[in-house]
């Protein structure tokens, strides 16, 4: 554990202002254009958005992994008050897998096919700590059944390809717990998996938030698995946060009429012969965003003023502590949020 | 919109009815292994080794009704997409009878076999897999039509040009090749292809499962549109409960090659009964903007290649008695239209 020099009150992460560039050949892709969030430990934020809205990268940046032509041109990400854009790779390899870990949505990325999940695990804590590698071994034991995997003695010696795709995710998930992060990234983690394998690995990911405090971040683009597992919502739209606020909240009142019209494209049981309100057309291509806000070719509410792009507004309680603050970019929000 | 015409679809028929488009009785669908030549040299040696047998499809009996949208959900590996592609004429069964139009497909003149192959279309999950990347719109949509002789290669062009339009494409786009398209709009290509042969019966695969959540809304507005305009039947294969019980007139649940649950999607989604309905139910994650604990079924899908005797689901069962172990359990009559295997139903 690094020494926690930050108070008690201050975010594990914070990101400001965030701009992350591809610099391609067809011209300059904004994947990222000026995002503000802030993680506390034991909160889960859910990051919402649907293909192309810079929700991945916006990952990738904070843990130091976007490659060329990509480049953070703006902005800051302040881990445990420590900037992060500018470190030195030695610094970023110290925090990478130790105070700050990433789960990706296949698991077969993390997992190295030829060795055996002992093997990659021990290496993953000996990368960061002077232990035996009777003691490593043992802590990755300990980690696995943490995960629920069932023999955890047996599955130690098992190569990646021998799992099905479940067990596979829960020994990714494992592997990002073994250092004990402060911070985790899960990109998609159960994407690619049925219901109730997905289910048994949201319980794990709850219990472990609240018995650990670790702090998460849970990248996803359905809305309902993170709106029963967030503690607050950031919604990305063509690079930006659109809306953000405690999940509940932004779950019933959603104020930006995208977070809206996500809210009303999701089929049930209860929509059942009815047409689903659709959102028009389709998300723009990042290479050609439109002017001003990025959502207004397709947004019923929009009018002349939305082609210039609105600025952050912050609503809530005067008093409210930072978490419980809503805030939106839009020129015509369909509530007062107040 | 016109909500209750869609939830007036009659109430569900006793399987074998005259009014069925499509009958399935007994099908199944076994993949063998074939042993290797060191397993086959091992045998002439005395050694006794069997191929390996997945039972992908086990036993299946399911009417679907002229109109009619009947859900098929399960995890990975239960089977469904086997089910739609048997269906669809994709993949010979192995055993089972498969009626279209109350007639054997297996007795079937070539004629009538050629009404089955055409009316029976498919749209699958992956449209970019689906489509192939060298051809045109044009022809991709156009070339069966032309083939079959439904349309005179002069009126080609025409007929794809009505056909895009009725998906919501342009027109225009007839020129243009897959990879000039979003997902959403590929999808819409396949819909149009399998349109294009005049079909009563459309199996989709997955059909949205690759979707962005605003485009699948779209995607599935357009199915319903579809169904209203051409009276069409539609077999939903899909992982999602959320899709298909916006969909679906029926829903029939599937575990490991069997139906473990059919019943009208009103009754499954209020009184299920078999205990996989239930835990799929209770997992499956909605907008409620309450936070929830979720309380997990444990284990995973076992291998299809050895499935656990007697009920398929008992290893995971939180209601599994010692008979659960050595007897499976039959599909039987709960209700109206509602079937259910489980020994859970046979206790007062």
């Amino acid at each position: 554990m690094s020494s926690s020099a930050a108070s008690p009150s201050s975010p594990v992460l914070a990101v400001e202002g965030l701009c992350t560039h591809f610099f391609t050949h067809g011209g300059v892709v904004k994947a990222v254009d000026g995002v503000d969030l802030s993680v506390d430990a034991g909160e889960v934020l859910g990051l919402v958005g649907e293909s192309g809205s810079g929700k991945s990268i916006t990952g990738f940046s904070i843990i130091g992994l976007v490659d060329e032509p990509g480049r953070i041109v703006a902005g800051q990400i302040r881990y445990l008050g420590e900037p992060l854009v500018g470190a030195s790779a030695q610094r970023l390899r110290q925090l990478r897998g130790r105070e700050i870990a990433m789960i990706f949505q296949d698991p077969m990325m993390t997992l190295n096919p030829v060795l055996r999940v002992d093997t990659q695990m021990i290496e993953a804590i000996q990368a960061h700590e002077r232990v035996s590698r009777a003691a490593a071994r043992a802590r990755a034991r300990e980690v696995l059944a943490q995960v629920g995997i069932p023999a955890p003695d047996e599955r130690l010696s098992a190569y990646p390809h021998q799992l099905s795709g479940g067990m596979r995710q829960r020994v990714a998930i494992a592997i990002a717990l073994l250092n004990r992060p402060r911070l985790i990234i899960a990109d998609e983690p159960t994407t690619a998996l049925d219901v109730t394998i997905q289910a048994q690995i949201l319980y794990e990911v709850q219990k472990l938030c609240r018995d650990t405090g670790t702090a998460m971040i849970w990248i996803s683009h359905d809305l309902a698995v993170v709106s029963a597992l967030a503690t607050r919502i950031a919604v990305m739209y063509a690079g930006r946060v659109v809306e953000s606020g405690p999940a509940a909240d932004v779950i019933r009142h959603p104020a930006h009429p995208y977070t809206r019209g996500l809210i009303d494209s999701i089929p049930s049981r209860e929509t059942h012969g009815q047409l689903l309100r659709q959102i028009p057309g389709m998300t723009p291509s990042l290479l050609h965003l439109p002017p001003g806000c990025a959502f207004h070719p397709r947004c019923g509410r929009a009018d002349a003023r939305c082609r210039e792009a609105p600025g952050v507004t912050s609503a809530g309680p005067a008093d409210a502590a930072p978490a419980d603050v809503r805030r939106l970019r839009c020129w015509h929000p369909l509530e007062e949020v107040a | 919109m016109s909500a209750d015409a869609v939830m007036d679809a009659a109430p569900a028929v006793a399987a074998g009815s005259d009014a069925s488009l499509l009958e399935l009785r007994g099908l199944s669908k076994r993949f063998e292994q074939p042993l290797d030549v060191a397993a086959r040299l091992a045998n002439l040696l005395g050694a006794r080794q069997r191929p390996s047998v997945v039972h992908a499809v086990s036993d299946v009996d399911l009417a679907v009704r002229r109109g009619e949208v009947v859900g098929v959900v399960g995890e990975s590996g239960c089977g469904k997409s086997t089910l739609g592609r048997m269906i669809a004429g994709v993949m010979p069964p192995s055993a089972g009878e498969l009626r279209y139009q109350g007639r054997r497909v297996a007795d079937m003149a070539p004629r009538e076999r050629k009404a089955y192959a055409l009316g029976v279309q498919m749209i699958f999950q992956n449209p970019m897999a689906s489509l192939n990347p060298r051809m045109r719109v044009l022809d991709i949509v156009g070339e069966a039509p032309v083939v079959h002789g439904l349309v005179p290669a002069a009126r080609k062009a025409e007929h794809v040009a009505r056909l895009l339009e009725q998906v919501g494409l342009d027109p225009d786009y007839a020129q243009r090749y897959p990879h000039q398209f979003s997902g959403g709009q590929r999808q819409r290509i396949g819909i149009a292809r399998a349109l294009a042969l005049r079909p009563q019966l459309i199996v989709c695969d997955e059909a949205v499962a690759a979707l962005d959540v605003s485009i699948q809304a779209q995607v599935l507005n357009l199915f319903l549109a579809l169904r209203r305009e051409l009276d069409l039947t539609y077999l939903f294969v899909s992982h999602n409960l959320g899709v298909v019980g916006h969909v679906s007139d029926r829903v029939v649940i599937m575990y490991l090659g069997r139906i473990v649950e059919e019943a009208p999607t009103d009754v499954v989604f209020r009184g299920p009964q078999h205990p996989y309905t239930r835990a799929l139910l209770a997992e499956l994650p909605t907008l409620d903007a309450r936070r929830r604990d979720y309380r997990p079924i444990q284990g995973e899908l076992p291998s299809p290649l050895a499935p656990p005797p007697g009920c398929a689901f008992h290893p995971r069962c939180p209601h599994a008695m010692p008979r659960c172990q050595v007897e499976a359990p039959l599909l039987r009559q709960r209700g109206p239209g509602h079937r259910s295997a489980c020994h859970l139903d046979d206790t007062p």
